[in-house]
C-alpha cells in the first residue's frame, strides 16, 4: 500500500470538502465581528448553491466553460441581497438575530426547492450541469510527487478561498475598514461616539457575509455536485458557523478549523479504501463531520473571544 | 466685544425622555480657558445635557452657540468638528484595541490600504508628552489600569484636535491618587487653552479645579455663580434644595443583647487561600458596628460568608442564636438578616426587571405575593407603589427597568426593600459609594434609623469617613482577622490608619 498515494489524496480531498466552509465561516466572520450573529450561514449558502447552478444551467449553452464564473458570481451577487432581510431585521429592526436567522434558514431550503421545481418542470434537483469548474494543474508545481496532487491540483475556487483568506485578514486587521468593523462589533457604542456609522457598517457586514457564504454554496454545486436539490448544502452553513468559533473569529483560525472539518469529509474515502464498511455502517462514517463539531463546541472553546457586542442590537438613543 | 468670549452657548435646552423631562429650559454659557463645573445630584440631567452637546442626543426645544456662532449637533461627528471633545464616564474604549488603535479610530492615518500605524503610534506619543498623560501607545486597553484608560480617553479627545472638553464624572472610578494626578492634568489642558466642562457631584473637586459652577436640580438651572463668590455649604444647600447636613447627626446609642455573633470563622477566597483567618466579631440589638479596612482584606469575604453567598470552612455564625453558618441565602434571610451589597448591579438588583419586580426578590413566594403558585401582580405593584413613595425613589413608574434609574435611586430602592424586610440586623456593604451628598445623607439617617428602632446594623465601608460619622463601635479588618475594636467617638483616623495597615492599635484596642 502507497502510504504517501494516500496521504496525498487525503488531502487533495480535504482541500476540496474544506473550500465551501472557509468561504462560509470568512463570510460569517465578517457579521460577527461586527456584531451581528449569523446562524442563516446555511441558508445563505443553499440560496448561492442554488443561483450557482441555475445560472450556470442558463448559460452552459452560449458560453460554455465561462457560465460556471457566471453563475458563481450571480450566486456571490444572490446571497448579498438575500442576507439584507437579516440586516434589516437585526440591525435596523433590533430583532432577535438567531430568530431572523432561523427564518432565513427556512425562506431558503423552501425557496430553492419550489423554484427549482418551477424551473425544472417538477424535478426536485436540477438537471446535471454539463459545465462546472475543473481542477488547475499549476504548471511545474503538480508534477511534484505526491505534493503535486495533494496541493498544486485543485478547483480553482479552492486557490480563491484561500487568497480570500489573506485578503480578509488584511482588511479586518490592517485598514482603517476592518479597525472599524471590529470597533462596532466590540463596542458600538465607542464606534458611534468617533463618528462611524454603526448601522452602515452592520449592514455592508451582513452582506457581505451573504456574499462569501453564497459563493461557498456555490462551490459545492459548481464542483463536486454539479447540479442542486434539497440537500447539497446538508448542513455545512452550520458546520461554517462552528469552524469560526473554532478560529475564534480569526481568518487563519477560521481556515484551520474549515480544514479540520474538511478531512473529516475526506477520510470516509479512505475508509472505503481500507475496507472499514464492511465493519462500521457508512452512515456512522457520514456523521463524522458533525459529530467532531458536536465535540469541538463542546469540549475546546469558550466564549471568551467573541466579539463583545456579538447578538446585541445597538439603541442610539438608550439611556 | 468681551475680552474673553464664550465658546459654548446652550439656550433653553429642553429635552424628555418618556415619562421625565431630563432637560427643562436649560441655559449654560461657558467661558474660553475656564474650568466650569456642571453640579447637580445623580439624575439631575447633567449626563443629557452634555450629550445633547456632543450630538448623542437631540433636544426637543434650545439653541447651542460654539464660539457664537449657531450649530445644530446632530451627531457626534459634528461634535467633533466643532471642536468638542467628551471623556465618558463609561469609558468609550475598545478594550482588546492598543490604545493607539482607539485613539485613531474613525481618523486613521493611512500609508497606501493599510493604517500608518507606526504613524500613529508617534503622534499619540506627541500628544501624551505634550501633555504630560505618559500613556504606552502599544498597550491594550484592557491591560491598562482605569487612571491609564481615562488618559486614553482624554487623548482621544486632543488627537481629533478638540478645545472644549467634556469630563463626565471623571474622578468616580479613580483612586486618590489618580484623583490628583486628572486635576494636574486638567491645569495643564486649560494653560494649554482648553476650555473644560466638568459634571461631578464632588464639591471638593469643583472647589479645587473649577473657576465656575452651574447648578442644576431636577432638570433645571438653579444657579451659575463664580467659584470664588460661593462655599460648599451654599452649593450643597442648592444641589439638593435643601440645607445639608454634612455631620451626621444621632443620639447615644443603646446597646442590648446580640444579635450577631460570628465565631472563629475561617473562609477561603477566590484565590485559593484563606481570607477569613478565624475571624470573630459580636453585632448587638440598638448599635451601628463599622468594619474599617483596605480593600481586600476579606470583607467582600465575611459578608458572604454572613449572608450564605460563601462558604465558611470553620466556625459558627449565630443570629438570635440560632445558628446559620452555610445555610441557603433565603434561609438567612428569612431569619431576620437583610444585605444592601457591594455591588449594587451585580446582586442589588435585576438591571432587567421592572421597579416593581425588584422589590420582591427576596420575599415574592411569600402569600401575601403569591396565590396558588401564580404572583398576584396587584399586590406586588402596591407594595412597590407603598415603598418608592416611602424613600423617594424618583423613578418614572414602577414599570421602568432598574437599569434606567440613576445610581443613587437604584441603591434607594434596594434599601427601601431591605428595610422593609424588617430585619433582626441589616448588613450595610459600601451602601454609598458613587452616590451624591443628598442620597449620602438619606442613607446615613436610614441606618441610624434602623439602629434607633433597636436593630442591629453591620457597616461595611471603604470610605473612613463613613465608618468613623455613623458607627458606634469600629471593628478593624486586617487580613481576614479583626485586628482591634474601638469605639467611634473617641478614636482618630491616625489610629485607625495604623490599625489598618497592620501596626496593632495604640495601645492594642480596646478589646470587647
Amino acid at each position: 500500500m502507497d502510504w504517501g498515494l494516500i496521504l496525498s489524496n487525503l488531502v487533495h480531498d480535504t482541500i476540496v470538502f474544506s473550500t465551501a466552509l472557509i468561504f462560509a465561516s470568512l463570510g460569517g466572520l465578517y457579521s460577527e465581528r461586527s456584531g451581528v450573529v449569523n446562524i442563516a450561514l446555511e441558508g445563505m449558502m443553499i440560496i448561492g448553491a442554488f443561483t450557482g447552478a441555475v445560472m450556470t444551467y442558463a448559460f452552459q449553452d452560449s458560453l460554455g466553460s465561462l457560465a460556471p464564473w457566471v453563475g458563481f458570481i450571480a450566486a456571490g451577487i444572490g446571497g448579498a441581497i438575500f442576507a439584507l432581510p437579516h440586516a434589516v431585521a437585526s440591525v435596523s429592526f433590533k430583532a432577535d438575530q438567531t430568530v431572523s436567522g432561523v427564518a432565513l434558514n427556512f425562506l431558503a431550503a423552501g425557496l430553492s426547492v419550489y423554484l427549482t421545481k418551477i424551473i425544472f418542470n417538477g424535478a426536485g434537483q436540477t438537471t446535471t450541469l454539463s459545465q462546472v469548474f475543473s481542477k488547475w494543474s499549476i504548471p511545474g508545481l503538480h508534477d511534484i510527487p505526491y505534493l503535486g496532487h495533494a496541493i498544486f491540483e485543485a478547483y480553482p475556487t479552492s486557490y480563491i478561498a484561500f487568497i480570500l483568506v489573506f485578503l480578509t485578514w488584511f482588511l479586518v486587521f490592517k485598514t482603517p475598514f476592518g479597525l472599524r468593523l471590529r470597533a462596532v462589533g466590540e463596542h458600538p457604542r465607542a464606534a458611534d461616539t468617533v463618528g462611524i456609522n454603526v448601522k452602515k457598517m452592520r449592514y455592508t457586514a451582513v452582506m457581505i457575509s451573504g456574499a462569501l457564504a453564497a459563493l461557498g454554496g456555490a462551490t459545492i454545486s459548481l464542483t463536486t455536485t454539479s447540479n442542486f436539490s434539497h440537500n447539497t448544502v446538508s448542513g455545512q452553513g452550520f458546520i461554517a458557523i462552528a469552524a469560526l468559533i473554532f478560529g475564534k473569529w480569526h481568518p487563519a483560525g477560521a481556515m484551520g478549523a474549515a480544514l479540520f472539518f474538511g478531512v473529516a469529509q475526506a477520510i470516509k474515502s479512505l475508509v472505503q479504501i481500507f475496507g472499514l464498511t464492511q465493519y462500521v455502517p457508512t452512515e456512522f462514517i457520514f456523521m463524522l463531520p458533525y459529530v467532531l463539531t458536536i465535540l469541538v463546541m463542546a469540549g475546546f472553546v469558550g466564549r471568551s473571544s467573541a466579539p463583545a457586542a456579538l447578538g446585541k442590537p445597538y439603541d442610539t438613543g438608550s439611556r | 466685544m468681551n475680552p474673553v468670549k464664550n465658546v459654548v452657548e446652550m439656550r433653553g435646552i429642553t429635552k424628555r425622555f418618556p415619562g421625565i423631562i431630563a432637560n427643562d429650559n436649560i441655559t449654560l454659557s461657558v467661558k474660553h480657558g475656564e474650568i466650569h463645573a456642571l453640579l447637580g445630584e445623580n439624575g439631575a440631567g447633567k449626563s443629557t445635557l452634555m450629550n445633547v452637546l456632543f450630538g448623542l442626543y437631540q433636544p426637543e426645544e434650545g439653541e447651542i452657540l460654539i464660539n457664537e456662532k449657531s450649530v445644530k449637533i446632530t451627531s457626534p461627528n459634528v461634535a467633533n468638528e466643532l471642536g468638542i471633545g467628551m471623556v465618558h464616564q463609561h469609558f468609550m474604549l475598545v478594550e482588546t484595541f492598543t490604545v493607539t488603535e482607539n485613539i485613531v479610530l474613525g481618523n486613521e492615518p493611512k500609508n497606501g490600504l493599510q493604517i500608518d500605524i507606526r504613524h500613529a503610534e508617534k503622534e499619540v506619543e506627541k500628544l501624551s508628552d505634550r501633555y504630560g498623560l505618559k500613556v504606552d501607545p502599544r498597550a491594550k486597553i484592557q491591560d491598562i489600569s482605569v487612571g491609564m484608560q481615562q488618559r486614553v480617553e482624554i487623548l482621544k479627545t486632543l488627537y481629533r484636535g478638540a478645545d472644549i472638553l467634556i469630563f463626565d464624572e471623571p474622578t468616580a472610578v479613580l483612586t486618590p491618587q489618580e484623583i490628583h494626578e486628572l486635576i494636574e492634568i486638567m491645569h495643564n489642558l486649560v494653560k494649554e487653552g482648553k476650555t473644560i466642562i466638568l459634571i461631578t457631584h464632588k464639591l471638593k473637586e469643583i472647589m479645587a479645579v473649577c473657576d465656575a459652577v452651574t447648578i442644576i436640580r431636577r432638570g433645571r438651572v438653579i444657579d451659575s455663580v463664580l467659584i470664588k463668590d460661593t462655599n460648599p455649604d451654599d452649593l450643597a444647600a442648592k444641589m439638593v434644595g435643601r440645607e445639608v447636613n454634612f455631620r451626621v447627626d444621632k443620639i447615644e446609642a443603646s446597646p442590648k443583647q446580640t444579635i450577631l455573633a460570628v465565631e472563629n470563622v475561617t473562609a477561603m477566597g477566590n484565590r485559593g487561600v484563606n481570607a477569613l483567618n478565624n475571624l470573630s466579631l459580636e453585632v448587638r440589638a440598638g448599635e451601628i458596628l463599622g468594619i474599617a479596612g483596605v480593600d481586600g482584606n476579606g470583607q467582600s469575604e465575611l459578608i458572604e460568608v454572613l449572608t450564605g453567598l460563601r462558604k465558611a470552612t470553620s466556625g459558627r455564625v449565630l443570629l438570635n442564636g440560632k445558628e446559620i453558618t452555610n445555610q441557603p441565602p433565603r434561609n438567612i434571610s428569612e431569619s431576620g438578616l437583610s444585605h444592601i451589597p457591594e455591588d449594587r448591579h451585580k446582586r442589588g438588583l435585576i438591571l432587567d426587571f421592572t421597579m416593581s419586580e425588584n422589590m420582591v426578590l427576596e420575599t415574592y413566594f411569600h402569600p401575601t405575593f403569591n396565590k396558588n403558585g401564580f404572583l398576584d401582580y396587584g399586590a406586588i405593584d402596591k407594595h412597590a407603589a407603598k415603598l418608592i413613595e416611602e424613600f423617594d425613589v424618583r423613578t418614572p413608574s414602577i414599570y421602568t427597568p432598574a437599569r434606567a434609574l440613576s445610581g443613587g435611586n437604584q441603591q434607594k430602592a434596594i434599601i427601601a426593600r431591605e428595610v422593609d424586610n424588617n430585619p433582626d440586623i441589616l448588613i450595610a456593604a459600601q451602601p454609598t459609594r458613587g452616590l451624591d451628598v443628598g442620597a449620602i445623607e438619606f442613607i446615613h439617617r436610614r441606618l441610624i434609623e434602623q439602629r434607633d428602632n433597636g436593630k442591629a446594623v453591620l457597616l461595611l465601608s471603604l470610605e473612613l469617613d463613613e465608618v468613623i460619622n455613623v458607627s458606634d463601635r469600629i471593628a478593624v479588618i486586617y487580613e481576614g482577622q479583626i485586628v482591634g475594636i474601638v469605639d467611634a467617638k473617641s478614636t482618630t483616623e491616625q489610629e485607625l490608619g495604623l490599625m489598618m495597615s497592620g501596626g496593632k492599635g495604640l495601645d492594642g484596642g480596646e478589646k470587647r
